[in-house]
């Protein structure tokens, strides 16, 4: 499965877009190799809402689907922008779109990123798993 | 058990393949979890057909004049009765009345039965049926790697069965078997199915299982369907799964499904003494459906929990369901639970979300 080449991914299966971006806001969801994995997601929740703060690596929010739940962390630290209202509405967009309309939230970050990986190299990690 | 780290694949793990399956292992098998939308899937399911491949379930013959007193002396159900082409559902239980696993027994001739056991049990219970039919005049030979399984189930099942076989299936009823020819294919066909729905499941050889199954999937409406659309199928339907609702600590009785065990059959059977006494007992915990009022699932594994917060029971079985539009579960309650309880809520995760208790099942066809 091929992913967008310009996107950057954590090995938790979220992509990060708009590194370059001048104000510092990226974008943030879950790859299509964990949104088929989860199976359809039926609730999405974030715990910090619009203003609060994330951390790199640290959970900030819950993925179910019909199958499992599972965390969702975000892949950057900063202050949340915005959340996607469509996706908390209707979860399975994700599933359809995962890396455009399935957009889960946005953030200012504060901190530079860490090890994110590119296309390829999370290429590799999902084929291994 | 199995120490094989390798999955096996089935007869039809390259059609699986091709058309795109989340393959995954199951039991030791490599079995589809969902080809697309696993919602999709149970609303064929519901409202036209879908088709299974069942390949990893076990086959145990039982030949010979004692096979059905082997089976009663094995088994917690009463064999003898039957009538050849008859099915029915059954446990097998250890001495100490814990269930090894649930099982189908037809009986396919005069001194033929067909034991179907799930994939995680096959060498259990054929090991089981091999020590206890010791001393009974009676074959047992486990034929599971012979023989693939597929299902069609759904109200639009028997129609379309019907363009590729001429056995008279409108009068096969739920619960039997008869054995005929399937697009050319030699088969057992059975009324019976996991999922809440009218249907068939078809016994053929390895051998045939790609030609059955691409005869049957190539019928418009008919929706490949996985093991994630037949365990939300078989929930709503209330339907124990193995390893959930049914273990070896458990018994026939907390499960609800006390009438398999038949204690008046003549002669004993294994399990007998221990089951007498845990009938009596089982006023313990029990067998509950639950409705969450909130949007989170209840899942295996969670505790229930009473107005306090103080841990009451144990969910077995939780998923969102697709024809409630809300999440459902199994749950174990403790006898302490009043039975009109209107405050109980499942933990999710460190959250109390409210459910309310219904009687099983959650769906059943009209």
């Amino acid at each position: 499965m091929s992913v967008p080449e310009q996107l950057r991914y954590s090995e938790e299966h979220e992509w990060v877009a708009g590194l370059d971006n001048e104000d510092r806001i990226v974008t943030v969801g879950i790859t299509q190799h964990a949104a088929d994995a989860l199976g359809e997601i039926v609730f999405l929740e974030l715990q910090p809402g619009e203003g609060d703060t994330v951390e790199a690596g640290e959970a900030c929010g819950e993925v179910e689907s019909t199958k499992s739940v599972s965390d969702l962390y975000s892949p950057v630290s900063g202050e949340i922008t915005a959340i996607n209202a469509a996706v908390i509405d209707e979860p399975k967009v994700i599933n359809d779109d995962p890396y455009g309309e399935g957009w889960i939230f946005k953030v200012r970050i504060t901190d530079e990123p860490g090890d994110l990986l590119d296309a390829a190299a999370y290429d590799k990690l999902t084929e291994e798993s | 058990m199995s120490a094989d780290p390798t999955p096996k694949k089935t007869p039809l793990y390259d059609v699986h393949a091709a058309l795109g399956a989340n393959l995954v292992d199951f039991a030791g098998h490599l079995m589809p979890l969902r080809y697309a939308s696993e919602t999709a899937e149970h609303k064929a399911v519901r409202t036209g057909a879908g088709l299974f491949d069942l390949s990893h379930m076990g086959e145990i013959f039982l030949t010979g004049p004692q096979a059905a007193a082997a089976l009663d002396h094995a088994l917690v159900g009463n064999i003898t009765p039957m009538a050849v082409g008859k099915a029915r559902y059954t446990m097998i239980c250890a001495p100490d009345g814990g269930v090894l696993d649930d099982l189908i027994v037809y009986r396919l001739a005069a001194e033929t039965y067909l034991v179907v056991a799930n994939a995680s049990n096959v060498a259990v219970v054929r090991d089981a049926l091999v020590e206890r039919a010791k001393d009974f005049e009676t074959e047992v030979d486990d034929r599971s790697d012979a023989y693939a399984l597929i299902a069609l189930q759904g109200p639009d099942a028997q129609d379309i069965l019907l363009r590729f076989t001429e056995a008279p299936l409108p009068e096969l009823k739920y619960y039997a078997i008869l054995s005929g020819t399937v697009a050319g294919v030699d088969a057992l066909i059975a009324r019976t199915g996991y999922t809440g729905e009218d249907g068939f499941e078809l016994f053929v050889a390895a051998a045939d299982a790609v030609k059955l199954w691409n005869v049957l999937a190539g019928v418009e409406g008919v929706v490949p369907s996985g093991l994630s659309a037949r365990d939300t199928l078989r929930l709503e339907a209330g339907m124990p799964l193995y390893g959930n609702e049914l273990t070896a600590e458990t018994t026939p009785f907390e499960a609800g499904l006390g009438r398999v065990v038949k204690f008046e059959k003549s002669g004993d059977f294994v399990g007998r003494d221990a089951l007498a006494a845990r009938a009596e007992a089982a006023a313990g915990r029990r067998l509950v459906g639950l409705v969450a009022r909130g949007r989170r699932a209840p899942r295996k594994g969670y505790a229930v929990v009473g107005p306090d917060g103080t841990p009451c029971g144990v969910v077995t079985s939780g998923a969102p369901s697709p024809t409630l539009g809300k999440p459902i579960a199994m749950a174990y309650l403790d006898a302490s639970v009043p039975e009109d309880t209107s405050e109980l809520a499942v933990d999710v995760r460190g959250r109390h979300e409210p459910v309310d208790v219904v009687a099983l099942p959650f769906y059943k066809r009209s």
